[in-house]
């Protein structure tokens, strides 16, 4: 039995201009699955989860989510459907406390459900702090908390472990599998450790365009892909 | 104490010390604080949109306005007594800040600014147009028989003073109330960080858009409390000037704070007392002393304590 489509794009498309950042991307997600997305800079990568989560609109395709036609639902309401979203150039509320920032992604000001939620980052202990007095670090850590504290169904993450330390990467790939599973996770990430380490399959995105599809071997050893991204390594 | 019990306590305490302040005063600063609650309340209203939402409307005097006129007219041509007439005065309001919101609303930043500041110019050209009815800038007064509300007489000093502390306290509970629930620590979330707070699944117009009816009405609130208490409805609470005041008083009070409106009304109204009882240039005196504060204590008097002494003030 195919597991069940929790996401679906059909021709998407966005142009900027003369310049087609995505361009005819068509792409399944099947539920509970952890994907990577990769490909090199400019690839549309971000365009093309802008798309999905509703932060961009799209010039053309459509965007299916459990098993409904999303392409005009703005943003929250996609949000409230069970998606969730951390930015490649972190969001948070910097002057509000770790505690703020929490209860607001979880809707809830319960200080139990709060430290949990801080807690899968290791950053339970610090509350009470201004989020913006933190390392780069631990602001990318306490908003990829946030988007698991939503407890979303679609976990979309735009390179979640740039600016973390070896050390912190390790803690992120833990939290990923303690999610996987239930949660599906839509990962865009240019650590090939951590694609290779967490991805069940990947897609590659050059140019705008789909460049290929498959498990971390099949990427690893696509000519194509090779070319495109990985070099010759 | 846990901070709910600290906020009550602050907030309740406050009204307390008000009330008590109604009979240990002098008829002087009796009077004064009355107005000041009156304006505070004013002042309540444009901080929930500026303060907490961050919103900032160059145009607020039009809703003080719809309220003062709705309530004057109402009193003034319809004969309606001073509750109904209060009630139209707060549906006046809340209609005109609905109207704004959803045309203001488009716009950001300082186009924002300008579109409130034009709509709030056009009332007052309106005022202004249909002065045979409105009497312009010379207004008109409410007669003072017609300003009783069950059986109290309202131009009675003492009963003014506890009006006015009624309106205010009103206002003030009600604004605290709500930046404590999940409501209006999404109007934080959006005055902090709009893209994000979208993306967690709020609908920023909505907040949006209550914020600016809820700041509109508690505004208007006040023009018809004014009315009413003061007796007089006159074009210039139409004015930019009536504009720019709440934003003072805010910006000095400590914008984003629950009695920050209070006690910026209360410092400019006084500084502006003692000044020009000194000089001529009292003016000058008043600017010097706003300088002053935006280069010392940014965030206001209010915001200023809770950074360096009480981070839980609401
Ligand atoms: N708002 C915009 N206006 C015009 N062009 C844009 C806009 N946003 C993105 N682009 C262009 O679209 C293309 C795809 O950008 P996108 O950010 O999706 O790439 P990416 O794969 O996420 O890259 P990176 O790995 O650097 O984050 C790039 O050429 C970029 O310059
Ligand atoms: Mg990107």
């Amino acid at each position: 039995m195919a597991a069940m489509t929790l996401l679906e794009t059909k021709g998407l498309t966005k142009v900027y201009g003369g310049l087609s950042a995505n361009e005819d991307v068509d792409f399944v997600l099947p539920a509970g699955q952890v994907h990577a997305l990769i490909g090199p800079n400019g690839a549309g990568k971000s365009t093309f989860v802008g798309m999905v989560s509703g932060r961009i609109p799209a010039t053309a395709g459509e965007v299916w989510f459990d098993g409904q036609d999303i392409t005009h639902v703005p943003a929250h309401k996609r949000m409230k459907m069970g998606m969730a979203y951390t930015f490649q150039i972190t969001a948070i509320y910097a002057r509000l406390s770790l505690f703020e920032n929490i209860a607001l992604a979880l809707g809830s000001r319960d200080n139990r459900a709060a430290k949990a939620a801080l807690e899968r980052v290791g950053l339970a202990d610090r509350a009470d702090q201004i989020a913006g007095d933190l390392s780069y670090g631990h602001q990318r850590l306490l908003e990829i908390a946030m988007g698991v504290a939503q407890a979303p169904r679609l976990l979309i993450l735009d390179e979640p472990t740039q600016g973390l330390a070896e050390s912190e990467i390790e803690g992120f790939n833990t939290l990923i599998r303690s999610l996987a599973g239930e949660t599906t996770i839509l990962l865009i990430e240019h650590n090939m450790n951590v694609v290779m380490a967490l991805a069940e399959e990947i897609t590659v995105l050059d140019n705008g365009r789909f460049l290929a599809r498959g498990t971390p071997d099949d990427i690893r050893n696509n000519k194509q892909v090779q070319d495109a991204y990985l070099g010759s390594g | 104490m846990s901070i709910d019990r600290r906020s009550i306590a602050l907030h309740v305490g406050l009204i307390t010390v008000l009330f008590v302040g109604c009979f240990a005063l002098n008829d002087y600063h009796q009077g004064n604080v009355a107005r000041i609650l009156v304006l505070a309340t004013y002042a309540i209203g444009y901080n929930v949109m500026f303060g907490y939402t961050g919103l900032l409307s160059l145009g607020h005097a039009m809703f003080f306005a719809a309220g003062l006129y709705g309530l004057g007219m109402a009193m003034h041509y319809g004969g309606l007594p001073a509750i109904p007439a209060f009630v139209v005065g707060l549906i006046c309001a809340a209609v005109l800040s609905a109207l704004v919101a959803v045309l203001a609303l488009r716009t950001i930043g300082v186009a924002f600014m300008i579109v409130t500041l034009m709509f709030a110019q056009s009332v007052f050209l309106a005022i202004l147009y249909f002065g045979d009815w409105t009497r312009g800038d010379e207004g008109f007064v409410i007669a003072q028989s017609t300003r009783q509300v069950l059986g109290l007489d309202l131009t009675d000093p003492v009963t003014r003073y506890l009006a006015a502390l009624a309106l205010f306290s009103a206002a003030l509970l009600i604004t605290a109330r709500m930046m404590h629930v999940r409501f209006g620590r999404v109007l934080i979330a959006v005055r902090e960080n709009e893209e994000r707070t979208r993306m967690l699944g709020y609908d920023v117009f909505r907040h949006k858009f209550l914020a600016v009816v809820i700041s509109g009405t508690i505004s208007g609130a006040a023009g018809a409390g004014y009315g009413l208490l003061f007796g007089y409805v006159g074009a210039t609470f139409a004015s930019v000037q009536y504009s720019i005041f709440p934003l003072l008083w805010v910006l000095l009070g400590g914008a984003g704070t629950t009695i920050g409106p209070l006690v910026g009304t209360i410092f400019m109204f006084y500084l502006i007392d003692y000044s020009s009882a000194l000089t001529n240039a009292y003016m000058l005196i008043a600017g010097v002393v706003l300088v002053l504060l935006t280069l010392f204590a940014r965030a206001g008097i209010m915001g200023e304590i809770r950074k360096r002494w009480a981070p839980w003030l609401p």
